[in-house]
């Protein structure tokens, strides 16, 4: 087992360096350079700051700086936060993402099965119709639309809530955009449950069930919402992307230092080390989640171990 | 039925609980006991390394932090800020600037004049790699120095004693005290850069000399700031904690302000710019600012090189009123000059046609293309550039069809990512018409006179006047104010006649300020130091 793990392990990094090279080849490539604003800098200056960070090296050169640095886990400073490492920027922006990502997502799910399944349970009636209306809606609404109507009410007007990010202390801030980010993933998941439900609940199975005299709760509960859950599951690969894009642009609303902020801005800014190393980082991080699974497939099916 | 609508209800209102639960952690607010002043600003600081910045938003932050040797008032008159006081030579070469002896570090250790002649030398020094070193240029061997050919320790600053520092210029240089108020002139602690080096100016090991310093730096959310207990006027210091709020988008910068999160906004959107101006016409301050909106011609190629006819006529026929009122919108001024108006002891220059209806521009542009051999058979065809943005795309689209209307010129609009239309303007190889634009660096003509001199790296039109460049030598030299000025206008005429370029609109600072705030003014350069404020209520911040 363990010798699979190692074996895999050493097989992403062919893979990985590609995406390195790929990537570093890339943010050259771009016209413009960091440095370059509308304010140009007399050429000894500009030649100065093009050697303090070497980018006056051909660019081999700098791609086997890079490398070096990059093998001792060293992504390099950051060309437009200087005061900053790439390191120190993924650290603190990752987490934030992901905490909204996961929070948005277990939101979505919550309310999207439950209003899903009432709806299933309530076919034809008005909730139904009004239920399936609001998902509607959810789903036509873009999150740049929902969102600052969302804080022009509970922020602006009834002051419930903080419209900002900074400065606000505490997780009350997470709320507005946890809620923004989730919407149009609770219609979706609304839709899919209502759907499937209908299904499930016509099924022979359920007949029996009911025909053994078990109550519409109990058969949710221990034999319908399991085998209606499917669709959502594999839903969730989508859903799980769809959060982590639509992420970009609500932290870039309610000004959240997420890593979809820094990696936009970053490329915009031609800030090579902190695109290369936020590319790097969710490259890793894709390779890994895919090893966890094969490894746990491995050990499910020991078909897969013996190849 | 009645059980499962329970349960689903339950489900709904758990997860609901389960998120409000989790976010509820801690409280909304810090300390409101004391008066905190919020801010916005539209991006970070790169650094606050006075010597690694180039951004506004740096300087803000740093105006905060740290002082010069000059500062502003609320208003923008010069006044001493760690130099207690000054004296000129007579020949307008020499500066000696007496530092004042309760000047402190955030740490408390004295701020000396060898502390200033270190970070002058270390704002020039090739090693250091700073933006803003040509800002003390006309310093002695500054020039050199930048450029390898002499050691940084040649600079012509010389600390005498703990209080006394001596500043000898190469030529004489009118608004070099305007210079000393600009961040990149601060000073930097020699004893921390010893210890850290280059790394000194991250967050928990920066020391800074001014009336606040930082506490914490989240980069892309909040600089937080406190007293500096140790600033020697610390008394006349009224709030005690500054915060910064990074926020890029000028839409929730607003919803932040109308929460009453921020008493300061960075900018005011142009859609909500009339609805703000009949709802809040209190707090909005806008006020002339040292920048110029324009269009540059390439004038290394065909249809612009050798062609001054042809580029008066294009300029002729943008209508700036229509585009400051229909577009900008926040109150910008038309622009028939190439300096703004506002700039110190200057009267800016006018295109020679200002004076005329829009009407009689366009007779007049369309006898010019004549001349220049265009017409209905034979239209100009050009290129016009810009970067990629909402307002640049409707001015571009507005000038676009001026052109076509009062000339009959084919205008192809070209949007470019930013850096895209950087290189290519520098490259000067694709380019016809492009956007631009300057924001003065000080309060002085010259700011903006001297980027359209030749070889100037800021030239992107490639103009080369011997005539303007004579003149702009002229005035560089001179001692008496009066005759300077009025070489410098004279350039301007030269300038305005030639048509390198296309003036559209002068910038404004706009802001929204909260009633709380008090001691606010406004200044052509934009500055709002923290430190000259205070809150009417502190019980009313959020």
């Amino acid at each position: 087992m363990l010798r699979y793990a190692l074996l895999r392990l050493l097989g992403a990094i062919p893979t990985l360096l590609l995406v390195i090279v790929l990537a570093f080849l890339m943010v050259h490539a771009a016209p413009g350079g960091p440095f370059d604003a509308e304010r140009a800098l007399p050429a000894e200056i500009e030649a100065n700051i093009a050697a303090a960070y070497h980018l006056d090296e051909p660019l081999y050169q700098q791609f086997v700086r890079y490398l070096k640095g990059l093998v001792q886990g060293d992504l390099g400073p950051s060309y437009r936060y200087r005061d900053h490492t790439v390191s120190e920027l993924i650290a603190t922006a990752f987490p934030l993402s992901l905490k909204l990502g996961a929070m948005a997502m277990l939101l979505a799910l919550i309310v999207g099965v439950a209003a899903g399944s009432l709806a299933a349970l309530r076919r034809n009636t008005l909730s139904d119709r009004v239920l399936m209306m609001l998902a509607m809606t959810g789903i036509s609404i873009p999150v740049f639309v929902i969102a600052p109507v969302l804080v022009l009410f509970l922020a602006v007007r009834l002051q419930w809530l903080p419209a900002g990010w900074s400065g606000n202390e505490g997780a009350a801030r997470f709320l507005l955009p946890v809620i923004a980010l989730a919407l149009p993933q609770i219609a979706y998941i609304a839709r899919l449950t209502r759907a499937s439900m209908i299904d499930v609940l016509a099924s022979d199975f359920v007949r029996t069930a009911r025909a053994q005299g078990l109550g519409t709760a109990a058969i949710v509960r221990y034999h319908a919402l399991k085998p209606a859950m499917l669709p959502v599951l594999s839903y969730l690969g989508p859903a799980i992307a769809a959060i982590l894009t639509g992420s970009v642009v609500v932290e870039e609303i309610f000004g959240i230092p997420g890593l979809g902020q820094f990696f936009v801005r970053g490329a915009l800014n031609r800030d090579y080390t902190l695109v290369l190393g936020i590319v790097i980082f969710y490259a890793t991080l894709v390779v890994l989640l895919n090893l966890v699974v094969d490894i746990l497939y491995g050990a499910i099916d020991p078909r897969i171990r013996r190849r | 039925m009645k059980s499962v609508r329970a349960a689903l209800v339950a489900i709904v209102v758990a997860g609901l609980c389960g998120v409000v639960l989790v976010s509820c952690g801690g409280p909304q607010d810090a300390g409101s006991a004391r008066p905190v002043l919020n801010r916005g600003i539209s991006s970070d600081p790169e650094s606050l390394d006075p010597h690694k910045i180039r951004s506004v938003q740096a300087g803000e932050v740093l105006r905060d932090i740290g002082e010069g040797l000059a500062g502003y008032t609320p208003t923008g008159e010069l006044i001493p800020a760690a130099a207690e006081s000054w004296t000129m030579s007579d020949d307008g070469l020499t500066y000696t600037f007496a530092i004042r002896a309760d000047a402190r570090w955030s740490n408390g250790d004295a701020v000396t004049a060898e502390h200033f002649a270190f970070s002058l030398r270390r704002l020039v020094d090739p090693a250091t790699a700073a933006f803003n070193a040509h800002l003390i240029a006309d310093v002695v061997n500054a020039r050199a120095i930048s450029s390898g050919e002499k050691p940084p320790t040649e600079l012509g600053v010389q600390a005498v004693n703990d209080q006394m520092l001596v500043i000898r210029l190469a030529q004489p240089t009118p608004y070099f005290l305007s210079l000393l108020t600009h961040a990149s002139t601060f000073p930097v602690h020699p004893g921390l850069i010893a210890v850290h080096g280059d790394a000194f100016s991250r967050p928990g090991t920066l020391l800074s000399n001014g009336a606040y310093k930082l506490d914490s730096w989240e980069p892309g959310s909040v600089l937080q700031l406190s007293r500096n207990v140790h600033y020697w006027n610390n008394a006349a210091t009224a709030i005690d904690a500054v915060n910064h709020h990074v926020i890029t988008q000028e839409m929730t910068e607003l919803s932040r302000y109308r929460a009453g999160e921020l008493h300061i906004t960075g900018a005011i959107p142009p859609d909500s710019f009339e609805q703000l101006r009949q709802e809040r016409p209190e707090e909005m301050h806008i006020a002339p600012y040292l920048g110029v909106y324009y269009f540059g011609f390439n004038l290394s190629k065909p249809p612009f090189r050798d062609s001054p006819r042809l580029r008066e006529a294009l300029s002729m026929a943008i209508d700036r009123d229509v585009l400051v009122a229909k577009i900008t919108g926040r109150g910008e001024a038309p622009a028939y000059s190439w300096v703004p108006p506002g700039v110190a002891n200057y009267e800016p220059r006018r295109l020679a046609y200002a004076d005329e209806s829009q009407d009689e521009r366009n007779g007049h542009a369309r006898r010019l293309m004549a001349e220049a051999g265009y017409g209905p058979e034979n239209p100009l065809q050009i290129e016009l550039r810009y970067n990629t943005s909402d307002t640049q795309q409707r001015i571009a689209l507005a000038v676009q069809a001026m052109w076509r209307e009062a000339l009959g010129v084919e205008t192809t609009l070209i949007n470019e990512e930013f850096q895209v239309l950087l290189a290519n303007m520098r490259a000067a190889e694709v380019t016809q018409v492009f956007r631009s634009s300057w924001i003065g660096d000080y309060n002085d003509a010259h700011t903006f006179l001297s980027i359209l001199q030749t070889g100037n790296p800021s030239n992107t039109p490639l103009y080369a006047s011997d005539e303007f460049d004579e003149l702009m030598q002229k005035a560089s030299t001179q001692l008496d104010a009066k005759a300077r000025r009025l070489y410098l206008e004279e350039a301007e005429r030269v300038l305005l006649t030639d048509h390198p370029v296309i003036p559209i609109y002068f910038y404004v600072s706009k802001h929204l300020v909260s009633p709380e705030v008090v001691g606010w003014g406004d200044n052509v350069l934009d500055y709002h130091y923290s430190q000259h404020l205070s809150l009417a209520s502190s019980d009313a911040t959020p």
